[in-house]
């Protein structure tokens, strides 16, 4: 696990679908490029959901992790460092 | 954010909770996969665009009867509901609401009767067309 600079967290455990992604979404629109965002979530099905969508929004998941039922993102705004 | 974005058309047929609620949560997320959503509302699918059509949707047929359990249950799961579904759609920007004209005739529906996050009141060739031109159709 690196240590990344975490810029905001967004907890939304306990949210169902479609709650975490839209919520990470409205504020990563916030967000500048490079920043980077944590996630929590209890949401089994967000794990592909939030690969799916970091693909289809040019966002950076940098890192997933789970444990005790709660996955962890790790997502930088924007897409590789090289802008 | 010059570039088209991909587009979903759903044709709304029905009106019951079981089926609205997976119509407003695929609309409600389709803007944050950087989609538009185009919903085209018809036969009992026209009743959830009525004021208070989304607050008393129902389970269908005698399932009817267990419409406040499931709704407790939802709240139990934190899971938004189709109300909150909707203001979510409405915000983004990115989701339209079209309510068939024939269903209005048909059943006799006022346009003052619609909620106002409605766009507009479409016939079946401006629906085609839209969906002439979205990524991918589905009719719930």
């Amino acid at each position: 696990m690196e240590d990344y600079p975490i810029d905001i967290i967004i907890d939304a455990k306990g949210l169902s679908c479609p709650m975490p992604i839209v919520k990470t979404n409205k504020i990563i629109k916030q967000m500048k490029n490079g920043e980077i965002l944590k996630v929590l979530s209890t949401d089994p099905g967000s794990k592909r959901d939030f690969e799916s969508w970091a693909k289809k929004t040019g966002n950076t998941l940098l890192e997933i992790s789970e444990s005790d039922d709660i996955f962890t993102y790790i997502i930088r705004k924007g897409g590789e460092l090289d802008e | 954010m010059s570039e088209k974005k991909k587009k979903m058309a759903l044709i709304v047929h029905s009106g019951t909770m079981d089926k609205l609620i997976p119509v407003f949560i695929l609309a409600s997320t389709a803007p944050a996969m950087d989609l538009e959503a185009h919903l085209f509302f018809t036969f009992w699918g026209l009743n959830a665009l009525k004021k208070g059509g989304l607050e008393n949707a129902k389970l269908p047929g005698w399932m009817g009867l267990d419409t406040d359990m499931i709704k407790k249950r939802m709240e139990n799961i934190k899971a938004p509901t189709l109300q909150k579904l909707l203001q979510m759609c409405v915000e983004s920007g990115n989701v339209k609401l079209y309510a068939c004209s024939t269903t209005m005739e048909l059943m006799n529906i006022k346009k003052e009767e619609l909620i106002p996050e409605v766009d507009s009141i479409l016939g079946a060739a401006s629906f085609l067309d839209i969906a002439l031109d979205a990524d991918f159709s589905l009719f719930i």
